[in-house]
This record gives structure tokens, C-alpha cells and sequence, in this order.
């Protein structure tokens, strides 16, 4: 059901997850959020190298409306902080990237990655357990042999349900910088790894070793001028995957046309505005996030400022180009003192592509409608938690005298930052992240 | 949400910043130091190009106020006929050299230095870099004094106004002798009109001072490898990419350890 209309879409506040403190502890920090391919599972991971899954309930018979509460379905800690002792350097346990695997059977399959290790994780549900071993007693003790009289086959009796989560795969030592991305091929063989240099290609079931598909590390370090920011597998093209770079642009590679594909098939760049330079220019067209549309003809692209559309079939310029903040053009040089102009944000397509969201700054997040050209802005915050409550559009009063319930720029937070968000492949529910908690808001179902 | 964007704030923040970051947990963040070279590159140019500005109005000024007393104390010459261009040219190249000579020949090759190296105390003087001389310079952050200083041919440039051994001209330039015999860094004729040519060459010259002092000397202070990472630098046009390039490599030492792994 995707009307996929953020524009005369209401958006209701559906749950909040996470601690209602103020003080935020570091390790609580999400760092990344992903729906699986059917919507019913919902990751999160966080600083402290936890993911959290949260799943769908069947519906709530006593409160149709609210469409189907997400609740916590698992908890592991996937990775730990390591120490590398031959650069001493720390690593950290911060969970960069969550990616679902397609389900093939009753367990599901989830890549998660910190800088330097991705580790495929199984989780699986037991409800039943064995009953009536001969060698053992019921709480595991070894039977002294001599009292065992007689044979019987263990019988398997309900449980309680119970959610096991087990690192299947370790995918180690193949990253000399920091990853940024992973990306499931459409194969469901292979996958990706993206670092700030190099980008590796690996086989899920094998862990001692990858190709290497991309290679931008110059012969001298001191020549280097971009870095991959990152990186995604076409959707239904297992040969055709894109990255982007911090220079603002994105090249698709076609791993038919030779095994390492430095050499892009297609550079999609767009020619900087020079009226807009200054000390930041290249900060702020460093792409922070790149992602195919689910149909494939389209990706979307982040920088610091907007959204950008592209056809894949048009290299020159993006076909579509949306302001998320524009308003801090002029701040950029606090926002490079305190840091902010660093921040990563990522954006997600709706299930069938009509509307783009990403997140800014005072737990602000963006929706903006391609079909209906009309875009919205929304906030996550406690006060606006009651259940169903709708949200009110937000706006921000750029110069001038500000109208009542608009607030300036410079009373925004920056501190309650946006970064990750997630929209229900096949539904009008989205997972928005501020730095500890996360939001659930669905669309608000009439009749 | 006041911020200075002046370059001279932004090389600091930027250089602390890179300072920060070999603390930091997680190693460092080679994205992001990448673009804190960006913005420093940035800075640098602009800072560098609104010295090179500041310090030619100086010039300019100093030059028309030369010329007034020249033009009053000029006597007029018993030109030979066939001498008559050359003199013209000759009053020119005296006009033209005359902020050089500053008014009789004290000290005349020092003149134009001092007015650069008029810049108070502690305040990064870099006068030539836009012109493309070929002169080694680095901006340094001292980390106990916080002062932000260029280092110039190796020499703290606070301290190379009174010292600074390359302020006489080096006996084997190609100076032309002339009537006059200015003693000095004269340009050649052709290139009379052309000041940046004559610094250029005067600083070229003084560039290869074998006596470069032990990178000891600034134990503390931390280089930026000129404008970072040089490959930014093969974008421009600029001169100054000549100049850091020249810093980046006798930097290989600093730049390694940012470049850390």
C-alpha cells in the first residue's frame, strides 16, 4: 500500500526506542539502520558494536490502526574494540554498516561491519528443545552409567521462543583503511567491501580470501586527492555496482570489462556552480552516501547540502537536485569549527521510488515527493510522541521576521543530528535515527 | 553563530584539528584529514594572494613616492646621440629600480625586504610565494606557544628580519652593471617594467642557501606538509605549488607520520 505521497501524507508517531536520558552514553550512539527484504525485521547498530533487531508483530487486533508494533526480536554484540599492535591503533567496535541477506530459509542472514572486520551473523529461532536424553539429566549432569537401565529416543517439546544469533563467517584482514560500505550482490553469492581506498569483492561462504575490484590508492600517498565514500551493488545487475567519491562523484563499474575496475564505465559528475565556492566547496560536495533506486534506473545521491537524482543513462548532470538545508550555506565555517560539516548524512528511497528521505540537524528529517514535486519537513522528538499523533511540518525561517512555529536557523540544534533513516520496502513505515533513539512513524491510515 | 572566515583563523583551526586527530580513537580518519587539507590549501591561497596584494600596494607606494623625489633631484645628462634610447631606458630602469635603491644606496638591496619583512612579530610573512619563486615555506603551529609562523628556507621568519643572511646579494647574479652601477639587484632592461621578474630571480638565488638550520630547531612544531596532500596542489595554477612542493619534500618525515598508514 504506497501511496508514497509525502506531501499530502500525514506521518504518525508510531514508537520510540531507546533511553529517554538526556545524557547520552557513547556506546548508545545508532550508527546505522536497516529494514530486511520484507519489512517484518528492523536492525540497528550502534557504537558500542551491538545490533539490536527489533520485529514486526502480527497485527494488534485491539488497535487495527496502529499498523504493527516493532519489538525487540534480538540483541548481540557483533563486534568488539580490537588493538592493532603493529600500527598501535585502536579499532573501533562501532557498527559502520547492517546488510540483510535475501531469505532462503528459516534463518535470517545479516552482514555487519566496523572499520576493519565484516562478520556474517545467523540468526535463528528455536522453540523447541530436546527431552529424554539417556546420559544426561534434565540440568545436564552426566547419569552415573551404572543406573542407566534402558534406551529411549529423545523427544523434542515446546519452549519458549528463543533467538540465537551466531557469527557464521569472519571476513578479516582484507582492509588496510577504514569500510565504509558492504553491498549484497544480487547473486546472493558475493558481496562487496568498501574502504576509503579500495573496494574488495567477496563470496559469502569463503573468508580467507577476496578479489580486489578497485584500486585508488595512488603510488604516493602525498599525490592522493579523493577517497571512496561509498559504495553499492546494482540491484538486479550482478555485474554493475557504483561508488562514490569525495569529490563529489560517482562512477559505475561493469566487473565484466576486467577484474579490477579502476577504469569506471560511467562518471557521473555535475561541473561545480562557481558563484557557490569557498573555503568548504570540497567539503561540502563530498558524497556522504550513494543508493540505487529498487527499480535500478535511478541512484540517489548525498552531499552536505541536498539530494541529488541521477539516471543512470545521463552521466553530466543529475536529473533531479533537492535543497535539504540550504540555509547553512552561510554557516559553514562554524559548522567546519565545530565539526558538523563532517557529518555523514544518508538518505533511503520509499518502496516504489516516488519519495526520497534524508536527515539534518534538530532531529529534523526531509521527505521530498519526486511525483507530486513537493517536499517536507518533519521532526523526531519526544513531545511529539503520543501514539498516532500526527506530525506537524516543520519549517525553518531562513532571514526576516519569523512567523510563529517557524525557528531560525540559529536556534537549531546541532548536536540532534539525523544521520540514518530507513523507509519499509513495501510499506509506508519508516526508521528514523537521532543519536540514541529510534523513531517509528507510519503513515496515518484513513478509515 | 559568529566565525571568523579570515584565512589566517582557518589555517590554525584546520591545523589543530589534524593535531586532534592522531588522538583520536579509531586511528585516523583519512577522509577526513583529506578534506582538512582542502580547506587548509584554501586558505593558504587566499591568505598568501591577499599578502602578495597588500605588499605590492606597499611597493606601489613606495615606488611613486621614489619617483617624486627622484624626478625632483635628477640632473639632466649630455646624452651622446646614438645613446639617447638608451638613457630613456636608463632613467626608466632607475625608476623602476628605484624602491630597490632607497635613496642612495644604503643598504639598497635590503630595502625591499624590509618592507616585507615589516610584518609584526609572529605573523606568517610570505612575501614572495604568489610569484612563483621557488622558495621552501611551510606553515607551522607551535604547539606550546600556539603561534602560527612560515617557515621559510628553514629559517623562523620572526626571527630572519635582523638575521637573514640572503639578504645581500649573491656575488655571482646576473646583474647587469650599468651607468650608474646601482650595486644591486637590477633587472635587466627588457624585463624593466617587471618586478616581479626582478624579485624573482634576486630570490631564486638566495633560495639555495646550502646553511639550511637542523629541522631540530622546530622540534615542536608541527608541519603541514605545505598545503597537504601535493596531488590537491596539480589542480592549480597557482605558484605557490611550487613552493610546497619544494616544503613537502624536505617534510617526508612529518608527512609520513599523517599519511600514518
Amino acid at each position: 500500500m504506497l501511496a508514497g505521497s509525502g506531501g499530502d501524507m500525514q506521518w504518525c508517531f508510531s514508537q520510540v526506542k531507546g533511553a529517554i536520558d538526556d545524557d547520552v552514553a557513547e556506546a548508545d550512539i545508532i550508527s546505522t539502520v536497516e529494514f530486511n527484504h520484507t519489512g517484518e525485521l528492523l536492525a540497528t547498530g550502534d557504537k558500542g558494536g551491538r545490533v539490536v533487531i527489533f520485529q514486526q508483530e502480527i497485527e494488534n487486533k485491539n488497535y487495527p490502526q496502529l499498523r504493527s508494533e516493532y519489538n525487540v526480536y534480538s540483541t548481540f554484540q557483533s563486534h568488539e574494540p580490537e588493538f592493532d599492535y603493529l600500527k598501535s591503533l585502536e579499532i573501533e567496535e562501532k557498527i559502520n554498516k547492517i546488510r540483510w541477506l535475501p531469505q532462503k530459509n528459516a534463518a535470517q542472514f545479516l552482514l555487519s561491519t566496523n572499520d576493519k572486520t565484516i562478520k556474517l551473523w545467523k540468526i535463528s529461532e528455536r522453540d523447541r528443545r530436546a527431552d529424554g536424553y539417556n546420559l544426561k539429566e534434565e540440568d545436564g549432569r552426566y547419569k552415573d552409567p551404572n543406573s542407566i537401565t534402558s534406551l529411549r529416543v529423545p523427544v523434542l517439546i515446546p519452549m519458549d521462543l528463543m533467538v540465537e544469533a551466531s557469527p557464521r563467517r569472519v571476513f578479516a584482514n582484507a582492509h588496510t583503511y577504514h569500510i565504509n560500505s558492504v553491498s549484497v550482490n544480487s547473486d546472493h553469492e558475493t558481496y562487496l567491501s568498501a574502504d576509503d581506498l579500495r573496494i574488495n569483492l567477496w563470496n559469502l561462504e569463503i573468508t580467507d580470501r577476496s578479489f580486489n575490484i578497485v584500486d585508488i590508492k595512488p603510488a604516493n600517498m602525498e599525490e592522493l586527492t579523493e577517497v571512496i565514500t561509498a559504495s553499492e551493488f546494482h540491484p538486479n545487475q550482478c555485474n554493475t555496482f557504483v561508488f562514490s567519491s569525495s569529490k563529489g562523484t560517482i562512477r559505475l563499474c561493469d566487473m565484466r570489462a576486467s577484474a579490477l575496475c579502476d577504469k569506471h564505465s560511467k562518471l557521473f559528475e555535475e561541473p561545480e556552480n562557481p558563484s557557490n565556492r569557498s573555503f568548504f566547496s570540497e567539503i561540502i560536495s563530498s558524497i556522504s552516501d550513494v543508493k540505487f533506486s529498487h527499480n535500478g534506473q535511478y541512484m540517489m545521491t548525498r552531499d552536505y547540502l541536498s539530494v541529488k537524482i541521477w539516471d543512470l543513462k545521463m552521466e553530466n548532470r543529475p536529473v533531479e537536485t533537492y535543497q535539504v538545508h540550504e540555509y547553512l550555506r552561510s554557516k559553514l565555517c562554524s559548522l567546519y569549527e565545530n565539526d558538523c560539516i563532517f557529518d555523514k548524512f544518508e538518505c533511503c528511497w520509499n518502496g516504489n521510488d516516488s519519495v526520497v528521505m534524508t536527515g539534518s540537524y534538530n532531529n529534523f528529517f526531509r521527505m521530498f515527493d519526486r511525483e507530486h514535486r513537493r517536499d517536507v519537513t518533519l521532526e523526531a522528538s519526544r513531545e511529539n510522541s503520543k501514539p498516532l499523533q500526527v506530525l506537524k511540518p516543520r519549517k525553518v525561517c531562513t532571514g526576516g521576521k519569523r512567523k510563529k512555529d517557524e525557528i531560525s536557523v540559529d536556534s537549531l540544534d546541532f548536536n540532534k543530528k539525523i544521520l540514518h533513516t530507513a523507509w519499509h520496502p513495501l510499506d509506508n513505515i519508516i526508521a528514523v535515527a537521532t543519536t540514541n533513539n529510534l523513531y517509528i512513524f507510519q503513515d496515518k491510515l484513513t478509515g | 553563530m559568529e566565525c571568523a572566515v579570515d584565512a589566517q583563523s582557518l589555517i590554525s583551526i584546520s591545523l589543530m584539528k589534524i593535531h586532534n586527530s592522531r588522538t583520536q580513537r579509531g586511528g585516523i580518519k583519512l577522509h577526513k584529514n583529506l578534506l582538512v587539507s582542502y580547506v587548509l590549501r584554501n586558505a593558504r591561497q587566499v591568505y598568501i594572494k591577499e599578502k602578495y596584494a597588500e605588499i605590492y600596494r606597499m611597493q606601489q607606494y613606495e615606488e611613486v613616492m621614489t619617483v617624486c623625489n627622484e624626478i625632483q633631484e635628477l640632473n639632466p645628462l649630455d646624452p651622446e646621440p646614438e645613446d639617447a634610447e638608451e638613457e630613456d631606458l636608463e632613467v626608466a630602469a632607475l625608476s623602476c629600480c628605484a624602491p630597490l635603491q632607497d635613496g642612495g644606496g644604503k643598504e639598497p638591496e635590503t630595502s625591499f625586504y624590509r618592507s616585507c619583512c615589516m610584518e609584526t612579530p609572529g605573523s606568517p610573512c610570505d612575501p614572495f610565494a604568489g610569484n612563483g619563486s621557488h622558495c621552501n615555506k611551510t606553515t607551522v603551529l607551535d604547539l606550546d606557544t600556539h603561534v602560527v609562523t612560515t617557515v621559510e628556507n628553514r629559517y623562523l621568519h620572526q626571527d630572519c628580519c635582523c638575521s637573514a643572511p640572503q639578504c645581500a646579494p649573491v656575488p655571482d647574479s646576473p646583474v647587469r652593471k650599468r651607468k650608474g652601477d646601482f650595486g644591486c639587484c637590477a633587472s635587466d632592461l627588457e624585463e624593466v617594467s617587471d618586478f616581479s621578474a626582478s624579485r624573482k630571480r634576486v630570490r631564486r638565488e638566495e633560495c639555495t642557501d646550502p646553511n639550511y638550520t637542523d629541522t631540530s630547531n622546530i622540534s615542536n612544531l608541527i608541519s603541514i606538509f605545505g598545503s597537504g596532500f601535493s596531488g590537491l596542489l596539480s589542480r592549480q595554477a597557482d605558484l605557490e605549488q611550487i613552493c610546497s612542493k619544494q616544503a613537502l619534500a624536505s617534510l617526508g618525515a612529518w608527512t609520513r607520520a599523517i599519511v600514518a598508514f
